[in-house]
């Protein structure tokens, strides 16, 4: 260690409205390293990740990069200081080609005013191949998927000359092979001595890509140190300071029911072909594939957000129909989406009015059928205390405010107060921190327990082996796979998930 | 991914396709409609508004409006007919309207910036500011102006008359700037989103505050323009510029939530689309009181098209998970 440092935190604080996030953090990230950074949501590693990157400024303690004083004012500021920041979510402009996007505060000019047309290109280009990606610098950006977005952004550190790349939670919207293509590239960068800081809830890919591991917790470092010094478990016990013997609740051998939802040969041209199963009473059956093997699509469908060409749906033998989401929730049907600040939530919104969204009409009297507050506010709280909502949060507080483990939970007990026959989840613990997740868990299969059938999508394979009691697999619009409960492999369920060449090569 | 269905292509050019289905219907319904001295009159006519709408196309880039023009121009022509009639010299008045015009765009681009008011609010009060302060000015008498303003609007630049070789010089430039240089390429960054911009080191503020200017300045172009053709200051001056301005933008295809549309052709369309309406139905002989109903309901389809257009391209665009078999793969 007698280089200088890339980075070294030195007892930063950072306090809002009294309540204290940081308290003196220390670590030190030697140069040429990539330093992998856990701890739960509200742990406070976006704070501090804020104010190496200039969003936010510290109460007290300093930072010292490639051995100088640290304080940026800006991120404009940071980003000259040769920090670059890779957020969660994005922030390209999707009406701005590739090129525009990385050059958007430096484009090359002519004369001090006009874009030099052709520099631009051949820079882009040349960063473009750096990062591996083939497309024309003059590309919308709309036009890219997540996964090259994200390169776009990685190209754009390098065009800014970055030394140190933060990473927050990079691989939450990838598939399989993007995460592999980012890994790759990933050790691409640590090749060449540019440092690296990953946070990520997977811990997997923390002990596979990492250097240098620091634990946060309750806005403390409680274990800071090279990798061989950790293991996943002990990770996670130091996270939530206590140990967790299970990752996952216990599954009871539940009897499998009647059948609630039967699916028959449902297809639509392009997005899903000939999809047939059926979900039990009191099952939880898993939808396991790579990301745009038409899971998502699929759940959209059974919900009628989408329309599909052929095939029938029923819902406790009854036909469903081709009606709107209005109709299917009166039968019983519910759907926690993929995107919960997009869909699943209304985001400015109090925690009161999202969770009796859909059943609103529930506690209304007749006959102007004006809202009866009264019973309005009882169901909220014994939907509160049954989902386990923190208690730190009021009715009235806009769900924005929550973490993103409590807001799942706000969205989830909104379709349990409609009491579903059939819970569809897609990616239900995206984004969401270990402890959490395991209570979501919970929640999930004491919905299954009292009767409902419960079809859980997720990328996560362990979940649906942790989870299920059967496991689909979708491969490109179509069921290439079941597995029940005896035959749950890792293996052979990434197998069937893969597309055919893939297999091959 | 880098083909484009033509079915795509064709959709992508609404505005024009539009455009030259008005001036083929009126040209059948009217001969002289397509004279060369009838379209350059529709070209003069169309300059006052359609610079406005030039300025009017950068604020919405931003996904901001500006309501106060019309009251710009009507103060800036009260405040030139002042001046001119009290003997001020010609260039000092043109010099006080383009003031005016950048002085009243700065308030505006302070108030949004600064304060955070939505910009349809703070543009919105400076309408009833400016427009009281002009009527107070006049006191709601008409003014005729010297004959240069006339003569301004009459005099020809390498053969084309001067409104219509300025309204399309003013286009020319703003499209240069919107897509050759940084700042407006950061317009439409700032557009798409105000916060995500700051954070990618775009001083979002600053670009808001000079684009505010620029409208203002353009109104008061728009009003020297408008006074050369019409020689007097009315009560009623300037009035439902703003929403001509905002028709021309739109009908070329400029959204209103920011970040997308253009000067050129976008808006110059837009601008001449509707001129096109009001010159053709006088030479028709319509109704004068129908104009404002058949002008409307035109505008009204094509915003419609332009919602159905951008669906059907979405849909166009929409990822296809599986490839069918009789597509082959990729």
């Amino acid at each position: 260690m007698n280089a200088v440092a890339a980075l070294e935190f030195a007892e930063v604080s950072k306090s809002f409205s009294g309540v204290r996030v940081l308290r003196g953090v220390s670590f030190t990230l030697p140069a040429g390293r990539t330093l992998g950074l856990v701890g739960e949501n509200g742990a406070g590693k976006s704070t501090m990740m804020n104010i190496l990157g200039g969003a936010l400024r510290a109460d007290a303690g300093t930072m010292r990069l490639n051995g100088a004083w640290h304080a940026p004012a800006s991120p404009a500021e940071a980003e000259r200081a040769g920090v670059a920041f890779i957020h969660q979510e994005l922030n390209l402009f999707p009406n701005l080609s590739i090129a525009e996007n990385i050059f958007l505060t430096s484009f090359p000019r002519r004369g001090g005013v006009m874009i030099d047309g052709r520099t631009l290109h051949e820079r882009t280009a040349a960063v473009l191949a750096e990062v591996g990606l083939e497309m024309s610098p003059q590309t919308p950006v709309e036009r890219l998927s997540t996964g090259q977005c994200q390169l776009v952004e990685i190209a754009k550190a390098l065009a800014h000359e970055a030394r140190l790349i933060i990473f927050d939670e990079p691989t939450t919207s990838l598939s399989a092979r993007e995460t592999e293509m980012l890994f790759a590239l990933m050790a691409r960068l640590r090749a060449r001595g540019i440092a690296m800081i990953y946070i990520s809830h997977v811990l997997g890919d923390v002990m596979r890509l990492c250097d240098d591991i620091v634990v946060l917790r309750d806005g403390a470092v409680v274990a800071q140190g090279p990798r061989a010094e950790f293991t996943i478990e002990k990770m996670i016990s130091l996270m939530v300071g206590r140990t967790l013997d299970h990752l996952y609740p216990v599954r009871k051998d539940a009897a499998r029911g009647a059948p609630v939802l039967e699916v028959r040969r449902l297809s639509e041209p392009g997005i899903v072909r000939g999809i047939d199963f059926t979900l039990h009473r009191g099952e939880v059956l898993g939808i396991a594939g790579l990301m745009g093997a038409g899971r998502s699509e699929l759940a959209r469908i059974l919900f009628g957000l989408d329309r599909f060409e052929e095939g029938e749906i029923k819902l406790d033998g009854r036909p469903l129909g081709r009606g709107a989401p209005r109709d299917r929730i009166r039968r019983g049907l519910a759907f926690l989406t993929e995107d919960r600040r997009a869909e699943g939530l209304c985001f400015e919104a109090s925690i009161a009015d999202n969770m009796a969204l859909v059943t609103l009409v529930e506690h209304t009297r007749t006959p102007l059928r004006l809202l009866d507050l009264g019973r309005w506010r009882a169901a909220i709280a014994t939907m509160r205390q049954a989902v386990r909502l923190t208690a730190n949060a009021r009715d009235e507080q806009p769900v924005r405010t929550l973490s993103g483990g409590n807001q799942q939970k706000v969205v989830l007990g909104k379709w349990l107060l409609a009491k579903p026959r059939v819970l569809i989840l897609d990616e239900p613990t995206r984004g969401v921190d270990v402890g959490a997740k395991f209570e979501l868990y919970q929640l999930i299969l004491q919905l299954a327990d009292s009767g409902s059938g419960v079809l859980l999508i997720s990328s996560e394979i362990e979940e649906l082996i942790g989870l299920c009691d059967r496991i689909l697999v979708m491969n490109r619009g179509e069921i290439r796979g079941e597995f029940s409960r005896a035959e749950f492999d890792r293996e052979r369920i990434l197998q069937a998930a893969l597309p055919g060449e893939e297999v091959r090569a | 991914m880098k083909r484009v269905g033509s079915a795509e292509r064709v959709l992508r050019q609404t505005p024009v396709i539009l455009f030259l289905v008005v001036l083929g219907g009126f040209g059948l319904l009217s001969g002289s409609f397509l004279s060369v001295e009838n379209l350059v009159n529709i070209g003069v006519q169309a300059a006052p508004a359609g610079i406005v709408a030039v300025g009017m196309t950068l604020v919405l880039l931003t996904a901001g409006v500006d309501l106060s023009v019309g009251a710009i121009m009507f103060v800036a022509a009260a405040v030139a007919g002042k001046m001119a009639l009290a003997g001020q010299p010609f260039w000092l008045v043109m010099l006080t309207m383009l003031g005016i015009g950048g002085v009243f765009g700065g308030v505006n681009g302070f108030f949004v910036t600064r304060t955070g008011v939505a910009p349809f609010i703070v543009t919105l009060a400076l309408l009833f500011v400016g427009r009281g302060f002009a009527l107070w000015l006049t006191q709601t008498r008409a003014m005729n102006l010297p004959d240069v303003f006339l003569q301004l609007g009459a005099t020809r630049v390498l053969g084309v008359p001067l409104p219509l070789a300025g309204f399309l010089g003013i286009a020319v430039l703003s499209q240069f700037v919107l897509m050759r240089t940084q700042f407006g390429r950061q317009i439409y960054a700032v557009g798409h989103n105000r916060e995500a911009a700051r954070k990618a080191g775009v001083e979002s503020g600053r670009i808001l505050a000079i684009v505010y200017v620029v409208s203002g300045v353009c109104a008061a172009l728009g009003a020297i323009l408008a006074l050369g053709q019409l020689g007097a200051v009315t009560p009623k001056f300037g009035e439902n510029y703003e929403f001509k301005a905002i028709s021309a933008a739109v009908l070329g295809g400029t959204s209103l939530f920011g970040g997308r549309g253009a000067v050129l052709p976008g808006t110059v369309l837009g601008a001449l689309l509707i001129q096109s309406l009001e010159n053709g139905l006088v030479l028709l002989n319509a109704d004068p009181y129908l104009y404002p109903l058949i002008t409307s309901a035109i505008i009204f389809t094509a915003v419609l098209l332009d919602s159905v257009r951008n669906a059907l391209l979405a849909r166009l665009q929409r990822r296809k998970i599986r490839l069918e078999p009789e597509l082959g793969s990729s």
